[in-house]
């Protein structure tokens, strides 16, 4: 039987001032862990479903996440190589924080995920993209790793540095993650 | 103001944040005063959808509930 509702959508106290509403997010995504990345990307896109206009910043191993699926090996000398021989960039290699055992648990979580209808990262990265998320390497990271535009996928904005993360931060909500 | 609803999303089984994210996705496609009736099974959406309305302006019409199914129709602001 259906059940309606009374009084919707009616703020409670509609007198009292609200708190100031912010419309920007600023997400610095610093990690490159499947468990930091997949709340990265909920909230990207669930801040830009609700109208605020977003930018997620990718920096040090944030930007693994960024890299092409199918790119092996990144990087321009023997030793950005062998960091992304150790640790293979791109959303699908993504590994977990704690727990990965050689990626038994993030192949689990996947699992989990998709039997309880959780859009993975990449799913909803594509969500990002679709909703209008600016999407910002940063050119340190890349220029640290020997990562160069056409090893990571389409899409991104100009890769940029702190200062115009900081200064897009401002008045904005910004999360570290 | 029209009562007709212009389209129905299915998000039955989804989970958070996508009743949301797709609501969103499909509410672009509709002119202002038009009706969207989403359909989720997430309890969770309820008060994300009541949040949802009040933060980005369009206008939750209806809310109802029957055999597990969260129903809300939104006119878009």
């Amino acid at each position: 039987m259906a059940v309606q509702e009374q009084e919707l959508a009616v703020p409670a106290h509609e007198h009292e001032e609200q708190p100031r509403r912010h419309d920007k997010l600023v997400i610095i995504a610093w990690s490159g862990d499947l468990d930091k990345v997949w709340p990265q990307m909920i909230l990207a896109t669930t801040g830009a479903a609700m109208g605020m206009q977003t930018t997620i910043f990718f920096t040090f191993w944030g930007l693994f996440s960024l890299v092409r699926d199918e790119k092996h090996i990144t990087g321009e000398n023997w030793m950005q190589k062998m960091v992304a021989m150790m640790d293979r960039p791109g959303m699908e290699h993504l590994k977990l924080g704690k727990m990965n055992f050689a990626g038994a648990g993030p192949a689990m979580m996947k699992k989990l995920a998709k039997e309880h209808n959780v859009a993975s990262p990449g799913e909803l990265l594509e969500m990002a993209r679709d909703l209008g998320v600016k999407l910002v390497p940063c050119q340190m990271t890349m220029d640290l790793l020997g990562l160069r535009r056409e090893d990571m996928i389409d899409g991104l904005d100009e890769p940029a540095g702190a200062t115009t993360m900081l200064m897009e931060a401002q008045e904005a909500v910004t999360l570290f993650i | 103001m029209t009562t007709q609803i212009a389209r129905t999303l299915d998000l039955k089984g989804l989970s958070c944040p996508l009743p949301i994210v797709k609501t969103a996705q499909a509410m672009k496609e509709l002119g202002s005063g038009e009706l969207i009736e989403a359909l989720a099974t997430d309890p969770g959406s309820v008060p994300d959808f009541n949040a949802w309305c009040t933060s980005t302006g369009n206008e939750l019409v209806e809310r109802t509930d029957a055999d597990g199914v969260y129903r809300f129709v939104i006119r878009k602001k």
